[in-house]
């Protein structure tokens, strides 16, 4: 296999893995939030150890997604060098800006959420809670800032030519409002929190049919359904709000995301279906119009542009596989909608806890935002292929060139064989620690925390 | 890219974000330099307990050092992407085992003492042992071959294998790292820990003086020796003399502070120590990133590697807010955790 392919695959894979965890972070950090705000206005001791609990959970995500995240600052740089140089005014400051602002902050109050439980006071463990909430979000602020520049670049201009040219940031606001970010942020934070609320939703109902905890649990369940119900909404809205910017500015993606291949003056959009790449057609169940009435265009008039009619190496080529990626991602999404509200009504007509077929599917729940995340950024990036810079940049002009096949196959393997085992051991810890389940705090006394001086922040 | 500079306080733009991305490693050395030190004598230590003090001394803050070698990278990558881009595809294979290695020890801290099973923690105590060495040895590695330069063609590509990265003196260079870290981390323990464990550390950290010494000086003998470089440089200005001299007394006070129970003083010079070492590096390079040892016309330096004048601006701006705001929590971290180590439920 060349370098192309091989680089590609390790950056998908390695990236692919560390997203199974920051969403975690993120979205139990919003359930952690709550719950102490909770503990802190009832007084209610059983908030505090529902936020002791996931706040071991938390620290197990935490810990293997900076492990994991270190990882693609270097692979920029070791196999993608070319891209490092071209893009290093524009994507460096973002990144520069994470590790100052975000990462600096959440690692900071890390300590302090995880072992300061004893050390601080309530009030003062709750601002570290939520520093590091926020220091989170930030850090996907700049990521996506940074990703979405290379989606739809704005506010840069290119100096020099052939392999020594760059892009140079001309107005740096332009470049972090780029016209994708703000849609592509809102849909990350949402996957995020929906991704935590699931996972507290899913040890909560295991819970609950074991019949263990079980007053803290439905506390816990009604806690993160409502945070999965008004985030799975708001996830259709930033949703469809971001397929209009791809309609806008990549009409190459959003012809792949639906499997156009013919331009059509009156397109629909598929709700799930096949795509023949050999004979260029897609087959499906389709409803007509919606791509039109979607995207704001005039039936009969606008022209939404099909994959003939873009040159073959300026669109991407895996178009079935982008096809079904993004449907899964929507088709989940409607599904996490449903799963809620059925829940809310459940809940609004006193049987919530009843229905044992419901909390079985909640069990299982957890996997589906997981999934959804993944598949919605394999079809972004799938999607903006054959570029890495849209545009601007192809993705086979962006390698190292010092770099051979074989040094990427070595670090390829090492990193499927470091990361099965680290994958195994997740799942084994975290089972031991819900099996393990949330800790008695009867016999806890804050009186008994060592002496501070620092008079009412250090108890 | 021949562009008119901008200067702030007489100093151009270029000049300073080496300053910064400087300031930041030398930052990252001190602090997680302490705590790869702490991992280095892992095994010396026999008794569970005493394993799990230590590894509890560096428990609430390992996690926010490392976040210093993200900076590090995100400040190389912002403000020189030309020096970021050639250094990282030259040490492809050592950087990547690097990160592996980095893996290994964030899990091996966060998982040892989630079981009791004997073998699992001794598992996790080797693989923490082993990987904290080895990050040292590496980082020195590194080191060693900035001071004396990397065969980079025009276009900063490393011509020949990967190998020749393993040379003496840079292999030299990477013991005198560890030693200086085994050191420094020592230091910290001493600050966290009491009775018979801090009594076996004091005997350590004598010979990690020592060895860090001997070490020093067979590096700089040889490197002297064989890199006209190098000894040029000795020649030519005098920071070459001040700055390992400097450095050499301050660690060479260490000792006497351990003597009168000053640890907080001793953990000042080995951090001094550590700063003027990276110091004598930063005077070794400047202006110059990444010597070419093919050609001097291909040397990467701050001004052809830099990024716009404009982006230098504006991520100058960014450090200015974000460094007060970094040094204040990272303050109140370790104020809040500091005297010695108690274990409770929450820790590893």
């Amino acid at each position: 296999m060349d370098v192309e392919i091989l680089a590609r695959i390790q950056f998908a894979f390695t990236v692919a893995f560390h997203y199974i965890y920051p969403p975690l972070s993120i979205g139990l950090g919003l359930l952690m939030v709550i719950f102490e705000a909770l503990f802190l206005r009832t007084g209610n001791r059983q908030y505090e150890q529902l936020a002791r609990f996931y706040t071991k959970i938390f620290g197990l995500t935490f810990g293997i997604g900076v492990a994991t995240g270190i990882v693609m600052e270097f692979e920029f740089g070791t196999n993608w060098a070319v891209y490092s140089r071209y893009v290093g005014d524009v994507f460096g400051s973002a990144l520069a800006a994470e590790g100052i602002f975000a990462f600096a902050m959440e690692s900071g109050f890390l300590g302090l959420l995880l072992f300061g439980w004893n050390r601080v006071k309530p009030w003062v463990h709750f601002v570290a809670t939520l520093m590091v909430l926020i220091g989170s979000m930030f850090s996907a602020v700049w990521i996506v800032v940074a990703n979405s520049w290379q989606q739809t670049p704005t506010g840069f201009h290119v100096v020099g030519e052939g392999l020594n040219a760059r892009a140079e940031i001309t107005d740096f606001w332009a470049m972090v409002f780029n016209p994708s970010s703000v849609d592509r942020l809102w849909h990350v934070w949402n996957g995020s929190f929906l991704a935590g609320a699931f996972l507290v939703l899913s040890i909560s109902a295991y819970y609950i049919l074991k019949k263990r905890h079980l007053e803290l649990s439905k506390k816990a369940f009604k806690i993160a359904l409502v945070v999965a119900a008004v985030f799975s909404l708001a996830q259709a809205f930033s949703g469809h709000s971001s397929a209009n910017v791809v309609a806008k500015h990549q009409p190459a993606k959003l012809a792949a995301l639906e499997g156009q291949y013919e331009d059509s003056d009156d397109a629909g959009i598929m709700i799930f279906g096949w795509v023949n790449q050999e004979e260029r057609k897609t087959i499906g169940v389709e409803i007509p119009s919606m791509l039109h009435i979607l995207t704001h265009k005039e039936r009969g008039r606008d022209t939404i542009l099909g994959l003939n009619s873009f040159p073959e190496n300026e669109r991407p080529t895996a178009i079935n596989a982008i096809f079904q990626f993004y449907h899964i991602m929507v088709g989940i999404g409607f599904t996490l909608i449903g799963l809620s509200l059925m829940a809310l009504y459940f809940w609004w007509r006193g049987r919530l806890f009843e229905k044992k077929w419901l909390l079985v599917i909640f069990v299982f729940s957890a996997l589906l935002p997981q999934i959804a995340n993944q598949f919605g950024w394999f079809a972004a990036e799938m999607g903006r292929q054959p570029w890495v810079v849209y545009g601007l940049l192809r993705t086979s002009e962006a390698l190292s060139e010092a770099v051979t096949a074989e040094q990427v196959l070595f670090s390829l393997i090492l990193f499927f064989i470091v990361y099965l085992f680290l994958f195994l051991l997740f799942i084994y810890l975290l089972n031991k620690k819900i099996q393990h389940g949330p800790e008695d705090l009867a016999a806890r006394n804050y009186a008994d925390a060592p002496k501070r001086s620092i008079k009412g922040i250090v108890s | 890219m021949e562009t008119s500079l901008s200067y702030f306080l007489g100093i151009d733009y270029p000049t300073w974000w080496f300053l910064i991305v400087g300031a930041v490693f030398a930052g990252y050395a001190i602090l997680d330099g302490f705590d790869l030190g702490a991992g280095s004598i892992h095994l010396f230590l026999k008794k569970d307990q005493s394993r799990r003090i230590a590894l509890n001394a560096i428990g609430p803050v390992w996690d926010g050092n490392e976040v210093w070698l993200v900076i590090a990278g995100g400040a190389l990558f912002a403000g020189f992407p030309v020096a970021y881009a050639s250094l990282f595809s030259a040490f492809y294979i050592p950087f990547m085992l690097f990160l592996v290695l980095l893996i290994f020890r964030a899990i091996a801290i966060e998982f040892r003492s989630k079981e009791e099973m004997k073998w699992w923690r001794n598992f996790w105590d080797i693989a923490y042992f082993i990987a904290s060495n080895s990050l040292s040895l590496l980082l020195g590695v590194v080191v060693g071959n900035l001071m004396i330069g990397l065969p980079l063609d025009e276009r900063g590509n490393l011509v020949g294998s990967w190998l020749q990265l393993l040379n003496p003196y840079a292999l030299l260079m990477g013991f005198t790292i560890l030693a200086l870290f085994v050191m420094h981390g020592i230091i910290y323990l001493l600050l966290k820990t009491e009775g018979r464990l801090y009594a076996k550390l004091r005997i350590l950290l004598n010979r990690a003086v020592l060895l860090f010494l001997s070490a020093f000086t067979l590096a700089s003998a040889y490197g002297l020796y064989t890199y006209p470089k190098l000894s040029d440089d000795l020649q030519n200005s005098i920071y070459f003399w001040l700055l390992p001299s400097f450095g050499v007394l301050s660690i060479l006070s260490i000792p006497q502070w351990v003597k009168r129970r000053k640890f907080i003083l001793a953990f000042i010079s080995s951090a001094l120590g550590i700063a003027l070492m990276l110091g004598v590096l930063a005077f070794e390079l400047y202006p110059v990133l990444l010597y070419s040892t093919i050609d001097p016309a291909f040397h990467i330096d701050v001004y052809n590697a830099a990024s716009s004048q404009k982006s230098l601006g504006t991520m100058l701006l960014i450090a200015a807010i974000g460094t007060p705001l970094i040094l204040g929590y990272t303050a109140f971290v370790f104020y809040t955790f500091r005297g010695k180590v108690k274990l409770d439920e929450n820790s590893y």
